[in-house]
């Protein structure tokens, strides 16, 4: 895992914090391509993965079930229910599934924003050990 | 100590994970040698390939592994020489390496026959991933394809020839038949019927004498004058030991090829062993895997005790049971035990019309299992191998074995129960019955750990159900209550929460995961808790913050459907419609351009529209009178009905009239699984009311209300629960019904599985139901009637509520976007989502 520094990212713009449902996802274009972003209420976190299922490549995570296992957020592809890790991306249910690409979330007030590291496309992966 | 291993192969990865697991990581150097580019993979599910697998599902083992166990792996790069006086090997490549043992796991090779042409463009062997990618690269130019070859591996070849799109294949047999060495004449009749059903063509006594044109393969020609015409060849004849560095080295091989072996898997140096396909043993090469693991095992073991000087475990192989199950092309074959015995009985059931044969051979005194021969159905295969290898003695009729008991007599087989600790479960990992039974006992309770903690069933896969009946038997036996808790996060039974749900009146996941629950909750826990709400209250389900508790189909109030798009459903009761309304339907499908399909419960499914076209689809259909069909929920569908006594002569009651009464009654109603239903105007049961949770069939008196049946995967008839009702006591024994089933079952359990796992079955159940022997039926029926007085089309409610209908955008940030990603392709004049990638 590399660390990012912050200089190297670029925050942008997605959402209200309202726009948000509790304990459920939204989908967000960033310009031609689509991040999930996950609100937890309870622990009042937030997360942002890819919206493409690895598996089936759908674009779909947005709109599964979030929850934890042993603790560890995770979410539920709506289509044939693979879990993916939101600290990390690794998929839970399946070792050989391809781990999702994680982006960090900042709030200022009310509103969310999502890190891109600069220079590099949406959906390649990069890990964010630090944020 | 230092260990040298050639070939990263199946056997050989066994070996490093035995090895390591008995000597501790670090205790021993470890150095590998392969030939291929690639690490170890499964070569026994290599034809998934082809079916949408990946050179990474099929890895047998996680990247990064061979270095956390320090193990040194060179790949691409086979062992050049062995110098048996300086223990030393060298690669290819030049790579010295010593060795205090050298472990061969060099494998096989395709044999392939002496026939002119081999070397023609378009002729493949099928043995690697490599070859694999060859032909798949091919395979797009080829029309007509052919396998010499009808073994095991011949069939295996044929199917990736099926998977690779080349419709015309041909499997081409030297012998009189297809898979001479495990069936027998009649066997390999049933499946060669069964496999040509299937559009593969079967040659068989053909023995190839030529491959036919110039540098490209156009055909093949036979010895009795005949020939066939294909672009694309596939040999796949058998197999050849790899003893070539062996014999080089001066160890003895056999006369048609293997590296002789003692029964510690030494060869003729004791210091070098050999295991897996290449080693022969007693004249005999094993070409499946598990008696490869049974050999890894073995060697590994005995080099451990060499090394610490201690014999007190010693192990050796004693050759192995060369039982088989596999699924070829999708057709079951098994051969167990000894399938062609010289003396004793045999017991043949042989069923031509469902393609079934099936044959056991018996001692000559009829009390023990010798072998048999599955073909087209083998799910006794588990229990007549253990039965056979046990030596376990067969009931006082033997067929009983095969065809079940009849005439109403007892259970034949015993089960699980009967079989010794000894019985070998799972013989890729040999894993016994008691291995299994302490892993439960140590509180290895679930299936997945069970495998986790003895590796049972992580190999083929053929032996998970009975793990799964010796882990539900090893905890019945010790007095377990087997409660099944719903998830981590809530550590009750669906039943038992219900019940909390109810006495708190709680209103919303986030009530019950705060009251009775701990974590976040997950995917398994928030539908359940969600479907528990709905049964007990008929709540809105988008309302209070539920919404993102749903499961996703129904947060949506959609079917999500390949690529990403949904189906809609208007509900269609009974399966009548007028003119007017169908035109509509037809109209709105045009408008948003949906595809439009009849389902099997009688009404009408619209595919492809978009997660934002839905509110207004709906205003559309709900302006017309339409309400949802919940064909997103675990909630009522369809009541389907035949036209009945209104037009058909020979119907007895009117009922559409019924079904429809029934399906308003119910519609909307959520419970543990989906819930369908049929009503039928007399005896004929065109309506097929007896396939359904709960079906209704008119009598000359009446009404006969049956329960629990099922189609889908596992038919089942339903079951008379009363007969000769009036319509209201008809309809109040299914409030009973319903409403008992929603209370009691477990999550995602259909009324039919519920219903075999009741203690006392249908006769329980009807005390309950029709003589209210629990007390309970007034407040059964109370409580249907709330639900019913509470329904509301929660797609009405999304319509006319602005705040909800903004829930139906792709883009939170761009909600009049599409998703750009959703694509189609047009199928017969309509349109279809695009494959899976």
């Amino acid at each position: 895992m590399s660390t990012i520094s912050s200089t190297a990212i670029n925050w942008f713009f997605a959402c209200k914090t309202t726009d948000v449902p509790h304990n459920g996802g939204v989908c967000i274009k960033y310009k031609d391509e689509q991040i999930a972003l996950f609100y937890f209420s309870r622990s009042d976190t937030w997360y942002a993965t890819q919206n493409l299922c690895p598996h089936r490549r759908q674009m779909a995570l947005s709109r599964g079930m979030t929850g934890t296992h042993q603790g560890e957020p995770k979410v539920a592809c709506p289509f044939h229910k693979k879990t993916f890790s939101l600290k990390d991306g690794r998929c839970l249910t399946d070792e050989h599934e391809c781990s999702l690409t994680v982006y960090p979330v900042r709030l200022e007030d009310d509103r969310v924003y999502i890190g891109i590291q600069s220079g590099v496309e949406v959906g390649v992966p990069v890990t964010v050990e630090a944020l | 100590m230092k260990i040298v291993v050639i070939g990263n192969g199946m056997v050989g990865h066994k070996f490093c994970e035995k090895i390591t697991q008995k000597l501790g990581i670090n205790t021993a150097r470890i150095v590998i040698f392969g030939e291929e580019t690639l690490p170890a993979y499964d070569r026994v599910h290599l034809s998934e390939y082809f079916s949408g697998k990946t050179a990474d599902d099929l890895f047998l083992a996680p990247a990064g592994w061979y270095v956390s166990q320090g193990i040194t792996l060179h790949l691409g790069d086979p062992v050049h020489s062995i110098d048996r006086v300086n223990k030393t090997v060298t690669s290819l490549k030049g790579i010295s390496e010593t060795y205090d043992f050298l472990v061969m796991a060099t494998g096989s090779a395709a044999f392939v026959p002496n026939i002119a042409g081999t070397d023609k463009k378009g002729v493949f062997i099928y043995r690697t991933i490599e070859d694999l990618e060859l032909m798949k690269s091919y395979a797009p130019r080829t029309s007509r394809g052919a396998v010499i070859g009808g073994g095991l591996l011949g069939l295996e070849a044929a199917k990736a020839l099926l998977d690779l799109g080349i419709a015309d294949t041909s499997v081409i047999e030297f012998a009189p038949r297809l898979m001479p060495r495990q069936i027998d004449d009649k066997g390999s009749a049933v499946l060669q019927s069964k496999l040509q059903q299937l559009g593969l063509q079967v040659l068989t006594g053909k023995n190839t004498s030529a491959i036919l044109g110039e540098d490209t393969i156009t055909g093949l020609a036979f010895s009795d004058g005949t020939s066939l015409n294909a672009d694309m060849l596939v040999i796949s004849a058998g197999i050849k030991p790899r003893d070539e560095l062996a014999a080089a080295c001066g160890l003895e091989t056999g006369p048609r090829g293997g590296i002789v072996v003692n029964d510690l898997l030494q060869t003729t140096d004791p210091f070098i062993y050999a295991i897996g396909e290449c080693a022969l043993y007693n004249n005999m090469i094993y070409g499946l895997v598990a008696p490869g693991y049974e050999m890894a095992e073995v060697a590994a073991t005995h080099i451990t005790e060499t090394s610490r000087q201690d014999s007190s475990a010693l192990k050796s192989f004693t050759g192995f049971d060369m039982s088989t199950k596999l699924k070829l092309i999708g057709v079951d074959v098994a051969s167990f035990g000894d399938p062609f015995p010289g003396q004793g009985h045999s017991i043949v059931m042989e069923d031509s019309i469902s393609g079934v044969y099936q044959r056991i051979n018996v001692s000559q005194d009829g009390k023990y299992l010798l072998g048999g021969i599955l073909i087209g159905n083998a799910d006794a295969y588990n229990m007549l191998l253990q039965t056979c290898k046990n030596n376990m003695p067969l009931p006082a009729n033997p067929a009983d074995i095969l065809l079940g008991p009849r005439n109403g007599s007892a259970s034949a087989g015993a089960g699980v129960d009967a079989l010794p600790d000894e019985a070998v479960i799972c013989s890729c990992e040999s894993i016994t019955k008691a291995a299994i039974c302490q892993a439960v006992t140590d509180g290895q309770e679930t299936l997945d750990a069970v495998k986790k903690c003895t590796k049972a069933g992580t190999c083929c896969g053929g032996c998970t159900p009975m793990v799964k009946d010796l882990i539900s038997a090893t905890m019945k036996a010790q007095g377990k209550y087997i409660r099944n808790v719903v998830c981590e996060h809530f550590d009750y039974s669906r039943q038992e929460l219900l019940d909390l749900i109810k006495v708190k009146s709680l209103r919303s996941f986030d009530e019950a995961l705060d009251h009775y629950g701990h974590g976040e909750g997950c995917e398994i826990c928030k539908p359940v808790v969600s479907s528990i709400l709905a049964s007990l209250w008929n709540d809105m389900i988008l309302a209070k913050g539920n919404d993102t508790a749903q499961d996703s189909n129904d947060r949506y109030l959609a079917n999500i459907q390949k690529g990403g798009t949904y189906s809609v459903v208007p509900r269609i009761p009974g399966g009548e419609i007028t003119p007017e309304k169908l035109i509509i339907i037809g109209t709105i499908a045009k408008d948003y351009n949906l595809y439009t399909k009849i389902t099997g419960g009688q009404r009408i499914d619209l595919f492809g529209a978009h997660l934002g076209d839905l509110p207004a689809i709906w205003e559309a259909l709900i302006a017309a009178g339409f309400e949802s069909g919940h064909a997103y929920g675990k909630a009522l569908r369809t009541v389907k009905s035949c036209v009945g006594s209104t037009w058909c002569r020979f119907g007895l009651h009117d009922s559409v009239s019924y079904a429809i009464r029934i399906e308003e009654r119910y519609r909307g109603l959520r419970a543990p699984h989906k819930i369908k239903s049929a009503v039928s105007g007399c005896i004929r049961e065109c309506a097929e009311a007896q396939s359904k949770d709960f079906g209704i069939i008119a009598t000359e008196k009446g009404w006969n209300l049956y329960v629990c049946g099922n189609g889908g995967s596992k038919p089942q008839h339903a079951l008379l629960l009363a007969q000769d009702l009036d319509s209201e006591t008809c309809i109040r024994y299914i409030d009973r019904f319903l409403m008992f089933y929603i209370k009691t079952a477990d999550p995602l359990t259909r009324t039919a599985t519920w219903l075999n796992k009741l203690e006392g079955g249908i006769e329980y159940l009807r005390n309950v139901v029709v003589n209210d022997s629990l007390g309970i039926a007034a407040s059964l029926e109370a409580e249907m009637q709330s639900l019913v007085d509470n329904y509301k089309c929660e797609w009405k409610e999304v319509v006319e509520s602005p705040e909800l209908r903004k829930k139906f955008s792709h883009f939170i940030n761009a909600p009049e976007e599409k998703d750009p990603t959703v694509k189609f392709e047009t199928l017969r004049d309509q349109k279809k989502a695009a494959d899976w990638k």
